[in-house]
């Protein structure tokens, strides 16, 4: 046993072994991504960036129950609300402090009327703190130019729900 | 004016020379992290030009325009020294190296004892940079590399004892000019091995880059250096490396010599063939980086003194008498 060992140890067996296969992994096929040119699939579950949605008509889905508010861990949500003149219950006020939030998901999950959604994006850096203090008409332009994509994502997850 | 005149061309001949080692150690930098993630089955640097080829430039670019922090507590004039001394003793023993039988800027007749003597020194440039920053870990780092550096240049000693036995004189030209026949790495291939895993030592190449083992030490030696002096470092690193990849192919692989003398070979330019050698022995160096877990400190001082330094003194023994026995000795 020692012999073989002392054998190996001198002749670099393992080592040339090593060798070997290194040369072969060059030229296998890549296994990571061309990131910011090629991009890699993102489930319909994935908790990116936030929006609010309306409903097809234009109107807000949010009806400012303030469960979403309740719930987030990372208390990054503020909500005020007042009533409008038809009546009903409308946010005045739906502030997201991005730099708190976890990415939980559980807003999502608590809202009634799916208003508040992660939608699939993940490339919203910005260059200053300022910039992530979402308010409520950033988060609805996110819901306007997401709503395709959001809505089959949402789809396509309802029998899980 | 004719003394002008010489003084303007061994400038011109210094640039033509310098220019395109400083060119080549950053497209080396750009391969030795393309072939570490290749082995890794990943892209690397691939943006930045074709292939990516320009990486280390930008990287360069970028270290231009950062700030150079000088800790308080240095000793100035030293913390700006070393750098500067580390790139300063890689890049000037390049004048010595053969790129073909005319094509040398010293051809100075101790050319191996002079290439050597250089690569020694460069281990002032670490301690100087280790201890004038005056923290613990470049301390730490500045030591481990000085004691690594000076054992494993002992065995180097040796086996270029070994080379010379055969060839009969220091001159580098002449060195090569003995492998006409035949390469030495055939005759002396163990030396050719020890001499290899020494240069990885005497450059701090993974698996014996120690130095900066950036778990325990962050980065040895370089810790508190930052912008252009950083990069010195790292541009000194890399040019020993090639230094060192030169000196393996000038020692065992025939220099700017073409393996076979027949047609499509003896074709190819002579400084061309040289580069390949270097070129083949770096891919080499990368290879290892990417493939061999750290050396642990009492290993590495095993293999050094325990198992190199005696194999390579019984091996000049033995390369000695072989010659003795069957008058092969040079200048006979």
């Amino acid at each position: 046993m020692s012999l073989i060992r002392l054998f190996k140890t001198v002749f670099m067996i393992d080592f040339l072994t090593g060798l070997i296969m290194a040369v072969k992994e060059i030229f296998k096929p890549k296994k990571t991504i061309n990131y910011p040119f090629e991009k890699g699939s993102i489930s319909p579950r994935a908790r990116g960036e936030h929006a609010l949605r309306r409903y097809p008509n234009g109107e807000e889905r949010c009806i400012a129950c303030k469960l979403c508010e309740a719930v987030c861990p990372a208390q990054a949500i503020t909500i005020e609300s007042s009533e409008r003149d038809d009546g009903s219950r409308k946010t005045t006020r739906y502030d997201i402090d991005m730099l708190k939030c976890i990415y939980c998901g559980l807003c999502e999950q608590s809202c009634p009327v799916d208003a508040i959604v992660q939608g699939p994006n993940f490339e919203f850096a910005t260059e200053t703190r300022e910039e992530l203090y979402y308010n409520k008409e950033k988060l609805l332009e996110n819901g306007d130019r997401w709503e395709n994509i959001l809505a089959a994502n949402i789809n396509a997850d309802s029998s899980h729900r | 004016m004719a003394e002008l005149f010489i003084f303007f061309e061994q400038i011109y001949k210094i640039l033509f020379l310098l220019i395109p080692v400083l060119v080549s150690v950053a497209m080396i930098v750009w391969l030795d992290r393309r072939v570490w993630a290749f082995v890794q089955k990943r892209r690397g640097p691939n943006v930045v030009g074709p292939f990516g080829l320009f990486q280390t430039l930008a990287d360069a670019l970028k270290y231009i325009f950062k700030e150079i922090i000088i800790p308080a507590s240095s000793n100035k004039v030293i913390f700006i020294l070393a750098p500067i001394v580390t790139m300063t003793l890689a890049l000037i023993a390049w004048a010595v190296i053969p790129f073909s039988e005319t094509f040398v800027l010293a051809d100075i007749n101790v050319g191996i004892l002079y290439l050597f003597a250089v690569s020694s020194l460069g281990v002032y440039g670490i301690i100087m940079g280790g201890w004038a920053s005056n923290s613990k870990y470049p301390f730490l780092g500045a030591i481990r590399s000085a004691a690594q550096m000076v054992s494993y240049e002992v065995s180097i000693g040796v086996i270029i004892i070994n080379v010379l036995l055969c060839v009969g004189s220091l001159n580098l030209s002449d060195i090569v000019l003995a492998q006409k026949d035949l390469w030495f790495v055939i005759p002396l291939f163990p030396m050719f091995i020890i001499f290899f895993i020494s240069a990885l030592a005497e450059t701090n190449r993974p698996p014996f880059d120690l130095p900066e083992a950036e778990a325990e030490l962050v980065a040895g030696y370089q810790t508190e250096y930052s912008g252009m002096m950083y990069a010195m470092f790292w541009l000194g690193e890399y040019a020993n490396i090639l230094l060192m990849c030169a000196m393996g192919s000038i020692l065992f692989l025939g220099g700017w010599l073409s393996p076979i003398d027949l047609f499509p070979f003896n074709v190819i330019p002579a400084p061309m063939w040289l580069i390949l050698k270097i070129l083949f022995l770096f891919i080499l160096f990368a290879l290892i980086k990417a493939i061999v877990p750290r050396y642990r400190y009492d290993q590495l001082m095993k293999l050094g003194w325990k198992i190199f330094l005696p194999f390579s003194l019984i091996y000049v023994v033995l390369t000695a008498s072989f010659l003795m026995y069957f008058d092969l000795l040079p200048g006979n």
